[in-house]
Protein backbone atom coordinates (compact mmCIF):
# COMPACT_ATOMS: atom_id res chain seq x y z
CA UNK A 1 0.00 0.00 0.00
CA UNK A 2 3.07 2.53 0.72
CA UNK A 3 3.31 2.85 -2.98
CA UNK A 4 0.47 4.56 -3.54
CA UNK A 5 0.22 6.97 -0.31
CA UNK A 6 3.64 8.65 -1.14
CA UNK A 7 1.58 12.05 -1.06
CA UNK A 8 -0.98 13.27 -3.55
CA UNK A 9 -0.54 13.08 -7.26
CA UNK A 10 -1.69 15.28 -10.14
CA UNK A 11 -2.10 14.09 -13.71
CA UNK A 12 -2.38 17.24 -16.12
CA UNK A 13 -2.18 17.97 -19.64
CA UNK A 14 -1.81 21.23 -21.23
CA UNK A 15 -2.96 22.19 -24.94
CA UNK A 16 -2.30 18.40 -25.72
CA UNK A 17 -2.53 18.19 -30.00
CA UNK A 18 -3.23 14.47 -31.37
CA UNK A 19 -2.69 14.04 -35.37
CA UNK A 20 -3.00 10.05 -36.42
CA UNK A 21 -2.79 9.57 -40.26
CA UNK A 22 -2.33 13.34 -40.92
CA UNK A 23 -5.15 14.36 -39.23
CA UNK A 24 -5.84 16.17 -36.55
CA UNK A 25 -7.85 14.52 -33.68
CA UNK A 26 -8.24 17.18 -31.12
CA UNK A 27 -6.17 19.76 -30.32
CA UNK A 28 -5.63 22.16 -27.14
CA UNK A 29 -6.93 19.71 -24.94
CA UNK A 30 -6.24 20.44 -21.06
CA UNK A 31 -7.04 18.06 -18.52
CA UNK A 32 -6.16 17.16 -15.29
CA UNK A 33 -6.76 14.59 -12.04
CA UNK A 34 -5.90 14.26 -8.68
CA UNK A 35 -5.71 11.37 -6.36
CA UNK A 36 -7.96 9.82 -5.41
CA UNK A 37 -10.07 10.82 -8.96
CA UNK A 38 -11.97 9.55 -11.84
CA UNK A 39 -12.23 10.91 -15.01
CA UNK A 40 -14.53 9.73 -17.94
CA UNK A 41 -13.38 10.76 -21.11
CA UNK A 42 -16.81 10.85 -23.45
CA UNK A 43 -17.15 11.30 -26.99
CA UNK A 44 -18.60 10.73 -30.41
CA UNK A 45 -16.49 7.27 -32.09
CA UNK A 46 -13.89 8.60 -33.36
CA UNK A 47 -13.41 11.66 -31.08
CA UNK A 48 -9.85 10.24 -30.03
CA UNK A 49 -11.10 8.90 -26.44
CA UNK A 50 -8.25 6.17 -26.84
CA UNK A 51 -6.13 8.50 -28.77
CA UNK A 52 -6.08 10.49 -25.21
CA UNK A 53 -5.49 7.20 -23.39
CA UNK A 54 -2.70 6.43 -25.73
CA UNK A 55 -0.96 9.19 -25.22
CA UNK A 56 -0.92 9.34 -21.28
CA UNK A 57 0.18 5.47 -21.89
CA UNK A 58 3.58 7.06 -24.03
CA UNK A 59 2.22 4.71 -26.70
CA UNK A 60 1.28 7.66 -28.78
CA UNK A 61 3.84 10.88 -29.04
CA UNK A 62 1.71 14.14 -29.14
CA UNK A 63 1.87 16.67 -31.81
CA UNK A 64 1.91 19.34 -29.25
CA UNK A 65 1.38 20.17 -25.75
CA UNK A 66 2.72 18.25 -22.63
CA UNK A 67 1.36 15.65 -19.94
CA UNK A 68 3.20 15.21 -17.02
CA UNK A 69 2.74 13.20 -13.40
CA UNK A 70 3.30 15.39 -10.64
CA UNK A 71 4.05 13.96 -7.17
CA UNK A 72 4.72 10.17 -8.52
CA UNK A 73 7.93 8.37 -8.09
CA UNK A 74 10.57 10.62 -9.28
CA UNK A 75 12.54 8.03 -11.07
CA UNK A 76 10.14 6.77 -13.07
CA UNK A 77 8.51 7.80 -16.09
CA UNK A 78 4.36 8.62 -16.39
CA UNK A 79 3.86 5.02 -18.38
CA UNK A 80 6.00 3.42 -15.89
CA UNK A 81 3.18 4.32 -13.29
CA UNK A 82 0.30 3.69 -15.54
CA UNK A 83 -1.64 0.37 -16.09
CA UNK A 84 -3.30 0.76 -19.45
CA UNK A 85 -6.55 -1.71 -20.30
CA UNK A 86 -7.17 -1.31 -24.09
CA UNK A 87 -9.45 -3.15 -26.60
CA UNK A 88 -7.30 -5.90 -26.98
CA UNK A 89 -6.08 -7.90 -23.75
CA UNK A 90 -2.59 -8.78 -24.00
CA UNK A 91 -3.30 -12.19 -23.34
CA UNK A 92 -1.71 -15.47 -24.69
CA UNK A 93 -4.71 -18.67 -26.06
CA UNK A 94 -1.52 -21.07 -25.27
CA UNK A 95 -0.99 -20.20 -21.69
CA UNK A 96 -3.15 -20.90 -18.70
CA UNK A 97 -4.91 -18.22 -16.70
CA UNK A 98 -2.19 -18.68 -13.54
CA UNK A 99 0.63 -18.67 -16.58
CA UNK A 100 -0.55 -15.66 -17.90
CA UNK A 101 -1.19 -13.31 -14.73
CA UNK A 102 2.21 -14.21 -13.26
CA UNK A 103 4.38 -13.33 -16.47
CA UNK A 104 2.84 -9.99 -16.07
CA UNK A 105 3.17 -9.70 -12.58
CA UNK A 106 6.93 -10.89 -12.94
CA UNK A 107 7.93 -8.44 -16.24
CA UNK A 108 6.12 -5.37 -14.79
CA UNK A 109 7.40 -5.79 -11.70
CA UNK A 110 7.07 -3.21 -8.64
CA UNK A 111 4.70 -4.09 -5.78
CA UNK A 112 3.15 -6.77 -6.09
CA UNK A 113 -0.39 -8.97 -4.83
CA UNK A 114 -0.62 -12.57 -4.34
CA UNK A 115 -2.11 -13.43 -7.46
CA UNK A 116 -4.27 -16.20 -6.55
CA UNK A 117 -6.20 -13.66 -4.41
CA UNK A 118 -6.49 -10.94 -7.37
CA UNK A 119 -8.13 -14.25 -9.65
CA UNK A 120 -10.46 -14.86 -6.56
CA UNK A 121 -11.57 -11.35 -6.14
CA UNK A 122 -12.59 -11.11 -10.06
CA UNK A 123 -13.86 -14.49 -10.15
CA UNK A 124 -11.75 -16.66 -12.13
CA UNK A 125 -10.13 -18.79 -9.14
CA UNK A 126 -12.43 -21.84 -10.47
CA UNK A 127 -10.45 -21.49 -13.78
CA UNK A 128 -6.97 -21.41 -12.76
CA UNK A 129 -5.44 -23.79 -14.92
CA UNK A 130 -7.47 -23.50 -18.48
CA UNK A 131 -5.74 -21.98 -21.07
CA UNK A 132 -6.96 -18.35 -21.83
CA UNK A 133 -7.62 -19.13 -25.61
CA UNK A 134 -10.83 -21.42 -23.75
CA UNK A 135 -12.34 -18.22 -22.13
CA UNK A 136 -15.11 -15.83 -22.88
CA UNK A 137 -14.56 -12.29 -23.63
CA UNK A 138 -16.26 -11.72 -20.15
CA UNK A 139 -13.60 -13.89 -17.94
CA UNK A 140 -10.70 -12.70 -20.73
CA UNK A 141 -11.80 -9.10 -19.61
CA UNK A 142 -11.80 -10.37 -15.78
CA UNK A 143 -8.36 -11.91 -15.92
CA UNK A 144 -6.68 -8.51 -17.33
CA UNK A 145 -8.53 -6.69 -14.41
CA UNK A 146 -7.00 -9.18 -12.07
CA UNK A 147 -3.30 -7.99 -13.93
CA UNK A 148 -4.39 -4.40 -12.61
CA UNK A 149 -4.98 -5.33 -8.51
CA UNK A 150 -1.85 -7.85 -8.84
CA UNK A 151 0.82 -5.46 -10.21
CA UNK A 152 0.26 -2.08 -8.08
CA UNK A 153 0.31 1.50 -10.04
CA UNK A 154 -0.95 4.42 -9.14
CA UNK A 155 -2.62 5.22 -12.93
CA UNK A 156 -5.16 3.20 -14.03
CA UNK A 157 -5.91 3.68 -18.20
CA UNK A 158 -9.38 2.07 -19.12
CA UNK A 159 -10.35 1.62 -22.43
CA UNK A 160 -14.02 1.12 -22.38
CA UNK A 161 -13.74 -1.11 -18.88
CA UNK A 162 -17.01 -2.39 -18.42
CA UNK A 163 -17.54 -4.01 -22.25
CA UNK A 164 -18.25 -8.07 -21.79
CA UNK A 165 -18.65 -7.53 -18.41
CA UNK A 166 -21.61 -9.05 -16.93
CA UNK A 167 -24.22 -6.83 -14.16
CA UNK A 168 -22.38 -8.64 -10.87
CA UNK A 169 -19.09 -8.19 -12.90
CA UNK A 170 -19.45 -4.38 -13.69
CA UNK A 171 -20.54 -4.34 -9.22
CA UNK A 172 -17.43 -5.87 -8.59
CA UNK A 173 -15.03 -3.74 -10.94
CA UNK A 174 -17.18 -0.28 -9.36
CA UNK A 175 -15.88 -1.90 -6.35
CA UNK A 176 -12.33 -2.21 -7.19
CA UNK A 177 -12.24 1.47 -8.51
CA UNK A 178 -13.45 2.86 -5.61
CA UNK A 179 -10.67 0.41 -3.87
CA UNK A 180 -8.37 2.27 -5.84
CA UNK A 181 -9.51 5.63 -5.59
CA UNK A 182 -9.57 5.33 -1.61
CA UNK A 183 -6.09 4.29 -1.59
CA UNK A 184 -4.63 7.25 -3.65
CA UNK A 185 -4.95 6.20 -6.88
CA UNK A 186 -6.30 7.92 -10.01
CA UNK A 187 -8.37 6.35 -13.08
CA UNK A 188 -8.70 7.82 -16.56
CA UNK A 189 -11.67 6.09 -18.28
CA UNK A 190 -12.64 6.50 -21.48
CA UNK A 191 -16.32 5.26 -21.55
CA UNK A 192 -20.16 5.33 -23.52
CA UNK A 193 -21.68 3.47 -20.46
CA UNK A 194 -21.76 5.46 -17.13
CA UNK A 195 -18.88 3.91 -15.14
CA UNK A 196 -20.95 3.28 -11.87
CA UNK A 197 -18.01 5.40 -9.59
CA UNK A 198 -18.37 9.21 -9.12
CA UNK A 199 -16.24 10.45 -11.47
CA UNK A 200 -15.33 13.92 -13.68
CA UNK A 201 -16.61 13.99 -16.89
CA UNK A 202 -14.18 14.86 -19.93
CA UNK A 203 -15.90 15.63 -23.10
CA UNK A 204 -13.68 15.70 -26.03
CA UNK A 205 -14.59 16.41 -29.78
CA UNK A 206 -17.27 19.21 -29.23
CA UNK A 207 -20.88 17.73 -28.36
CA UNK A 208 -21.59 14.10 -28.37
CA UNK B 1 16.05 -9.54 -14.41
CA UNK B 2 13.09 -11.09 -13.46
CA UNK B 3 11.30 -9.80 -15.73
CA UNK B 4 13.80 -10.49 -18.56
CA UNK B 5 13.78 -13.81 -17.19
CA UNK B 6 9.83 -14.15 -17.08
CA UNK B 7 10.23 -13.26 -20.88
CA UNK B 8 11.73 -15.66 -21.97
CA UNK B 9 10.37 -18.23 -20.28
CA UNK B 10 6.67 -16.95 -21.42
CA UNK B 11 8.12 -16.97 -24.83
CA UNK B 12 9.60 -20.41 -24.93
CA UNK B 13 6.69 -21.95 -22.99
CA UNK B 14 4.60 -20.35 -26.02
CA UNK B 15 7.03 -22.11 -28.57
CA UNK B 16 6.74 -25.21 -27.31
CA UNK B 17 3.29 -25.59 -26.83
CA UNK B 18 0.22 -27.21 -29.25
CA UNK B 19 0.48 -24.40 -32.05
CA UNK B 20 3.60 -22.65 -31.15
CA UNK B 21 6.60 -22.52 -33.44
CA UNK B 22 9.33 -24.41 -32.12
CA UNK B 23 8.81 -27.55 -33.75
CA UNK B 24 7.55 -26.39 -37.21
CA UNK B 25 11.37 -24.80 -37.74
CA UNK B 26 12.78 -28.34 -37.36
CA UNK B 27 10.43 -30.21 -39.22
CA UNK B 28 10.84 -27.65 -41.89
CA UNK B 29 14.52 -28.10 -41.85
CA UNK B 30 14.34 -31.72 -41.92
CA UNK B 31 12.31 -31.76 -44.94
CA UNK B 32 14.49 -29.31 -47.09
CA UNK B 33 17.12 -31.60 -45.86
CA UNK B 34 15.81 -34.75 -46.48
CA UNK B 35 14.39 -33.85 -50.10
CA UNK B 36 18.14 -32.44 -51.27
CA UNK B 37 19.69 -35.96 -51.53
CA UNK B 38 16.81 -36.71 -54.02
CA UNK B 39 17.21 -33.39 -56.36
CA UNK B 40 20.84 -33.75 -56.37
CA UNK B 41 20.89 -37.82 -56.98
CA UNK B 42 22.70 -40.41 -55.70
CA UNK B 43 26.09 -39.33 -56.49
CA UNK B 44 28.08 -39.12 -53.05
CA UNK B 45 30.97 -37.44 -53.46
CA UNK B 46 28.69 -34.35 -54.99
CA UNK B 47 26.47 -34.90 -51.80
CA UNK B 48 28.88 -34.62 -49.60
CA UNK B 49 30.39 -31.06 -51.11
CA UNK B 50 27.29 -29.74 -50.87
CA UNK B 51 26.32 -30.48 -47.43
CA UNK B 52 27.64 -27.79 -45.78
CA UNK B 53 25.78 -25.54 -48.33
CA UNK B 54 22.25 -27.44 -47.67
CA UNK B 55 22.66 -27.74 -44.04
CA UNK B 56 23.48 -23.62 -43.83
CA UNK B 57 20.27 -22.71 -46.34
CA UNK B 58 18.13 -24.83 -44.93
CA UNK B 59 18.87 -23.84 -41.60
CA UNK B 60 18.47 -20.23 -42.32
CA UNK B 61 15.00 -20.61 -44.22
CA UNK B 62 14.08 -22.53 -40.81
CA UNK B 63 14.98 -19.90 -38.38
CA UNK B 64 13.36 -16.99 -40.64
CA UNK B 65 9.79 -19.26 -41.36
CA UNK B 66 9.00 -18.41 -37.67
CA UNK B 67 10.91 -15.23 -37.04
CA UNK B 68 8.09 -13.22 -38.60
CA UNK B 69 6.09 -13.51 -35.76
CA UNK B 70 8.34 -12.10 -32.96
CA UNK B 71 6.91 -9.24 -32.48
CA UNK B 72 4.17 -9.32 -34.61
CA UNK B 73 1.52 -12.08 -32.05
CA UNK B 74 2.41 -9.81 -29.31
CA UNK B 75 1.76 -6.63 -31.38
CA UNK B 76 -1.56 -7.88 -32.35
CA UNK B 77 -2.52 -8.96 -28.77
CA UNK B 78 -1.39 -6.10 -26.95
CA UNK B 79 1.30 -7.75 -25.01
CA UNK B 80 3.79 -5.19 -27.16
CA UNK B 81 1.54 -2.44 -25.27
CA UNK B 82 2.34 -2.88 -22.12
CA UNK B 83 5.89 -4.05 -22.73
CA UNK B 84 6.91 -0.53 -24.29
CA UNK B 85 5.17 0.83 -21.65
CA UNK B 86 6.88 -1.54 -18.51
CA UNK B 87 9.83 -0.30 -16.98
CA UNK B 88 12.09 -3.13 -18.72
CA UNK B 89 13.90 -1.18 -21.44
CA UNK B 90 12.46 -2.08 -25.15
CA UNK B 91 16.04 -2.94 -26.03
CA UNK B 92 16.69 -5.71 -23.31
CA UNK B 93 13.56 -6.64 -23.75
CA UNK B 94 13.70 -7.24 -27.52
CA UNK B 95 17.28 -8.96 -26.88
CA UNK B 96 15.64 -11.50 -24.14
CA UNK B 97 12.70 -12.16 -27.44
CA UNK B 98 15.08 -13.00 -29.64
CA UNK B 99 17.44 -15.10 -26.94
CA UNK B 100 14.36 -17.00 -26.37
CA UNK B 101 13.47 -17.43 -29.91
CA UNK B 102 16.42 -18.52 -30.57
CA UNK B 103 16.89 -21.01 -27.69
CA UNK B 104 12.94 -22.32 -28.78
CA UNK B 105 13.93 -22.61 -32.76
CA UNK B 106 17.35 -22.46 -33.01
CA UNK B 107 18.77 -24.70 -30.67
CA UNK B 108 16.88 -28.14 -32.16
CA UNK B 109 17.88 -27.23 -35.72
CA UNK B 110 21.52 -27.59 -34.51
CA UNK B 111 20.88 -30.72 -32.43
CA UNK B 112 18.88 -32.33 -35.56
CA UNK B 113 22.50 -31.25 -37.66
CA UNK B 114 24.37 -34.73 -37.07
CA UNK B 115 21.26 -36.77 -37.78
CA UNK B 116 20.90 -35.04 -41.15
CA UNK B 117 24.57 -35.29 -41.95
CA UNK B 118 24.44 -39.05 -42.23
CA UNK B 119 21.84 -38.12 -45.21
CA UNK B 120 24.53 -36.24 -47.14
CA UNK B 121 27.06 -38.46 -46.50
CA UNK B 122 29.13 -36.10 -44.03
CA UNK B 123 31.20 -37.61 -41.93
CA UNK B 124 31.63 -37.02 -38.17
CA UNK B 125 34.08 -34.54 -37.96
CA UNK B 126 32.14 -32.70 -41.01
CA UNK B 127 28.88 -33.03 -39.15
CA UNK B 128 30.58 -31.69 -35.90
CA UNK B 129 31.89 -28.71 -38.04
CA UNK B 130 28.91 -27.97 -39.14
CA UNK B 131 26.70 -28.01 -36.32
CA UNK B 132 30.26 -26.14 -34.70
CA UNK B 133 29.30 -22.88 -37.13
CA UNK B 134 25.12 -23.05 -36.80
CA UNK B 135 25.82 -23.04 -33.43
CA UNK B 136 28.29 -19.92 -34.16
CA UNK B 137 26.21 -18.60 -36.28
CA UNK B 138 22.67 -18.86 -35.77
CA UNK B 139 22.81 -16.19 -33.19
CA UNK B 140 23.38 -14.00 -36.20
CA UNK B 141 20.84 -15.05 -38.13
CA UNK B 142 18.05 -14.49 -35.07
CA UNK B 143 19.51 -11.27 -34.12
CA UNK B 144 19.39 -9.24 -37.23
CA UNK B 145 16.10 -11.00 -38.52
CA UNK B 146 14.66 -9.48 -35.67
CA UNK B 147 15.44 -6.22 -36.77
CA UNK B 148 13.20 -7.30 -39.83
CA UNK B 149 10.67 -8.63 -37.40
CA UNK B 150 10.23 -5.22 -35.90
CA UNK B 151 10.04 -3.31 -39.19
CA UNK B 152 7.11 -5.97 -40.31
CA UNK B 153 5.57 -4.25 -37.33
CA UNK B 154 5.95 -1.12 -38.28
CA UNK B 155 4.96 -1.13 -41.61
CA UNK B 156 1.98 -3.53 -40.80
CA UNK B 157 3.46 -6.30 -43.51
CA UNK B 158 4.58 -9.53 -42.47
CA UNK B 159 5.39 -12.60 -44.28
CA UNK B 160 7.14 -12.06 -47.57
CA UNK B 161 8.66 -8.41 -46.77
CA UNK B 162 10.39 -9.89 -43.54
CA UNK B 163 12.41 -12.16 -45.64
CA UNK B 164 13.02 -9.69 -48.67
CA UNK B 165 14.85 -7.34 -45.67
CA UNK B 166 16.27 -10.24 -43.89
CA UNK B 167 18.01 -12.32 -46.42
CA UNK B 168 20.06 -9.91 -47.83
CA UNK B 169 21.55 -9.33 -44.21
CA UNK B 170 21.95 -12.74 -43.37
CA UNK B 171 24.33 -13.13 -46.92
CA UNK B 172 27.78 -12.52 -44.90
CA UNK B 173 27.06 -15.16 -42.36
CA UNK B 174 26.19 -17.73 -45.10
CA UNK B 175 29.23 -17.31 -46.79
CA UNK B 176 31.45 -17.62 -43.93
CA UNK B 177 29.56 -20.29 -42.15
CA UNK B 178 29.82 -22.42 -45.17
CA UNK B 179 33.59 -21.75 -45.31
CA UNK B 180 34.19 -22.60 -41.87
CA UNK B 181 32.63 -25.67 -42.56
CA UNK B 182 33.98 -26.53 -46.07
CA UNK B 183 37.29 -25.62 -44.75
CA UNK B 184 36.96 -28.73 -42.70
CA UNK B 185 35.61 -31.02 -45.20
CA UNK B 186 38.24 -30.09 -48.53
CA UNK B 187 40.71 -27.74 -47.11
CA UNK B 188 42.95 -26.06 -48.13
CA UNK B 189 42.22 -23.24 -46.30
CA UNK B 190 42.36 -23.30 -42.19
CA UNK B 191 39.27 -22.99 -40.18
CA UNK B 192 39.91 -20.39 -37.74
CA UNK B 193 39.97 -17.28 -39.97
CA UNK B 194 36.08 -17.67 -41.44
CA UNK B 195 34.94 -19.35 -37.45
CA UNK B 196 36.55 -16.08 -36.38
CA UNK B 197 34.37 -13.85 -38.26
CA UNK B 198 31.59 -15.76 -38.18
CA UNK B 199 31.34 -15.11 -34.15
CA UNK B 200 32.72 -11.71 -34.44
CA UNK B 201 29.24 -11.40 -37.09
CA UNK B 202 27.15 -12.88 -34.31
CA UNK B 203 29.17 -10.61 -31.38
CA UNK B 204 27.94 -7.55 -33.89
CA UNK B 205 24.62 -8.34 -34.41
CA UNK B 206 23.93 -9.11 -30.38
CA UNK B 207 24.35 -5.50 -29.56
CA UNK B 208 23.09 -3.93 -33.06
CA UNK B 209 20.01 -6.21 -33.19
CA UNK B 210 18.57 -5.24 -30.36
CA UNK B 211 19.26 -1.16 -30.45
CA UNK B 212 17.65 -1.38 -34.09
CA UNK B 213 14.70 -3.45 -33.28
CA UNK B 214 13.78 -1.21 -29.94
CA UNK B 215 14.20 1.86 -32.50
CA UNK B 216 11.73 0.42 -35.35
CA UNK B 217 9.39 -0.73 -32.59
CA UNK B 218 9.24 2.95 -30.42
CA UNK B 219 9.05 5.02 -33.95
CA UNK B 220 6.09 2.85 -35.06
CA UNK B 221 4.41 3.23 -32.25
CA UNK B 222 0.63 3.85 -32.86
Amino acid sequence: MSGLNQGKMQLSGRGVICVRGGREVFSGLDFEAVSGEAVAVTGRNGSGKTSLLRLIAGLLIPAGGTIALDGGEAEMTLPEQCHYLGHRDALKPALSVVENLSFWADFLGGERNDAAESLATVGLDHATDLPAGFLSAGQRRRLSLARLLTVRRPVWLLDEPTNALDVAGQDMFGGLMREHLARGGMIVAATHAPLGIDSRELRIGGMA
Amino acid sequence: MTALSALIRRDIRIALRVGGGALIGVLFFLTVVVLMPFAVGPDLALLSRLGPAILWLGALLASLLTLDRLFMADHEDGSLDLITMSRTPLELACAAKALAHWLAAGLPLIVATPVLGLLLNLDMVSTGAVALTLLAGTPALTFTGMIGAALAVTLHRGGLLMAVLVLPLSIPVLIFGVAASQAVIVGPMNFGAPFSILCALSLVSLVVGPFAAAASLRHGLD
